[in-house]
């Protein structure tokens, strides 16, 4: 069906069915080979030596972030801050903007789906500052009714959102919640963990004021991320840490700190991760994202078809196709997801069981984890054959204990 | 065996499936309640304990396979115990998990539960096979504070 998996040596060398792309997706050659070019042939730090090969890491390490710009339309460059990923990024905005933003008796308003790491610092800032937390809950469909809108009034300072759910797949409008949020003059974050490497992101389209995302999730190696934040935004927020390369001068009892984006990216930076992730971004380009969200789709809906046949299981996903993206949540009844998941992977089949750090959403549903299957590029229908392959072995083997 | 069989054992189910320790029991004298955060599941333990001895002990809550059976052999295995005696046994369990040394004999002491030596391997199943035995230790450990 695709060509793809040829491209990931780790899925080409070994006999097993990667369907955990959510948690991180596998690596192409062209980013491993990137990564090692960089520290076989010119690792050294950056911003400081004047010797060819420091002035070759910085060049390669600013190029990724005016790459990333490109790539979310984000335009001016200084916009683009690393970070080690979503997690980071959304804390950032936390301790540096939104913790200053929240007054006693504001609110801050996210969706019932948001992971735990656009969840809680919002959560912990709402408890400090005496402020609401309010949340935009799902209908049948598990998508976020319109009429949910109304929550995000005139109090709302601050909103986050997710592009799409890590549990449920589901994809969020986020243009008209921005929007929304915006004719209240809030604020919004936008968790596109989930959406970057399976959709098309334009910041300046969205209007988001940040956007955050994990490189991993979109082929890039472990440990780089991105926060996007609006240049005025970013500029009058306080430094996140302080140290080397984020100052301007330093007295014995003062500092000045640098212009955007070195303000916010205090110490050694990852440039190896930032090398890896300006190369994923290259191989995501070459096959567009036309081509993954046909592919993508495809295999979701034919997961769902072949599962929905299978009447001891029950799916979390959307009925309306063009509400999914690449994930695919279910449990097998009676059965605990953790034992699905255990015998999955005795027939080379792996899948995240638990609860997806989604305890609220979870808690909202009324279930305690589910089996969680996801699709990257890589993924093929003969994958699909085999999660079901793997799925009815395991309902065989329980079904004597099952009462 | 097959890698099923290895982990998924009649006993493991039996236990797991259809558990006679899954009961509340007459006039406990303490509980406590174990969680797993990464899948959250709860068990909740009640014992009796009188002079020093474990009298009874049941469960109650969800969770997988693993979890529920490891809570019933943990019970079968320390019912009848002094609180002495249930905590050495405990730490031998978590110590087989763990996989530091633990000898032949003291393996033997564990009677049915040494089944969960096979999850040793599987970090991220050791916390369901040692949910209800942290759970209990903590449970025991507190009863010496009070």
């Amino acid at each position: 069906m695709n060509n793809f998996k040829k491209d990931f040596p780790l899925l080409a060398s070994q006999d097993i069915v990667y369907l955990d792309s959510a948690a991180t997706t596998q690596k192409p050659q062209c980013v491993i080979d990137a990564v090692n070019n960089f520290y076989k042939s010119f690792n050294s730090n950056i911003h400081s030596g004047v010797y060819t090969i420091s002035e070759k890491a910085t060049t390669a390490y600013e190029d990724a972030r005016q790459k990333v710009a490109s790539f979310i339309n984000a335009g001016d460059p200084s916009q683009i801050i690393f970070t080690k990923g979503t997690t980071e990024s959304t804390n950032l905005v936390a301790s540096c903007f939104v913790q200053d933003l929240i007054k006693n008796g504001d609110k801050i308003v996210i969706s019932i789906m948001e992971h735990h790491s656009n969840l809680v610092p919002w959560q912990q800032i709402a408890q400090q500052k005496h402020a609401t937390l309010e949340y935009l809950y799902l209908n049948d469909n598990y998508e976020i009714d319109k009429k949910e809108l109304n929550k995000i009034d005139k109090n709302t300072k601050f909103v986050a959102i997710t592009m799409v759910s890590n549990v449920l797949g589901t994809v969020v409008d986020v243009k008209n919640i921005i929007k929304k949020a915006h004719s209240v003059g809030a604020v919004v974050l936008v968790d596109a963990a989930q959406a970057i490497a399976h959709k098309q992101i334009d910041v300046k389209d969205l209007d988001a004021d940040f956007l955050a995302f994990s490189g991993h999730k979109i082929y890039a190696p472990l440990g780089i991320g991105v926060l996007f934040g609006k240049k005025q935004l970013l500029e009058k927020m306080r430094p996140y840490m302080f140290g080397g390369h984020m100052i301007e001068y330093v007295n014995e009892q003062s500092t000045t700190f640098a212009p955007l984006p070195n303000k916010f990216e205090a110490g050694t930076q990852n440039v190896g991760g930032a090398v890896g992730l300006a190369a994923a971004l290259d191989y995501v380009n070459k096959i567009g994202y036309k081509q993954i969200e046909t592919i993508e789709s495809e295999l979701v809906n034919y997961a769902l078809s072949k599962i929905n046949k299978l009447p001891y299981v029950k799916a979390y996903i959307s009925p309306n196709k063009n509400s999914r993206s690449g994930v695919l949540s279910f449990n097998i009844v009676g059965l605990h997801p953790h034992d699905v998941a255990t015998v999955l992977n005795t027939q080379n089949v792996c899948v995240r069981s638990g609860n997806h750090c989604a305890q609220p959403l979870l808690s909202y549903l009324g279930i305690n984890s589910t089996v969680r299957a996801s699709f990257a590029i890589y993924n093929t229908k003969e994958d699909v054959d085999k999660l079901v392959e793997a799925i009815e072995y395991t309902f065989d083997k329980f079904k004597k204990y099952l009462r | 065996m097959d890698q099923f069989e290895q982990l998924y054992g009649e006993l493991i189910m039996e236990h797991a499936m259809n558990s006679h320790n899954k009961r509340g029991i007459n006039s406990p004298t303490c509980s406590s309640l174990g969680h797993n955060p990464s899948c959250g599941d709860k068990i909740s333990l009640e014992a009796k304990i009188e002079n020093g001895k474990i009298v009874d002990m049941g469960f109650s809550g969800e969770g997988c396979a693993i979890s529920q059976s490891s809570t019933s052999m943990m019970i079968d295995l320390l019912k009848g115990k002094s609180v002495d005696q249930a905590k050495q046994l405990i730490e031998i369990f978590l110590k087989m998990i763990k996989r530091e040394s633990v000898t032949q004999e003291e393996k033997k002491l564990l009677k049915n539960a040494r089944v969960f030596e096979n999850v040793s391997n599987m970090p991220s199943r050791a916390k369901c096979a040692t949910l209800s035995w942290h759970t209990l230790e903590d449970l025991l450990n507190k009863l010496n504070n009070n």
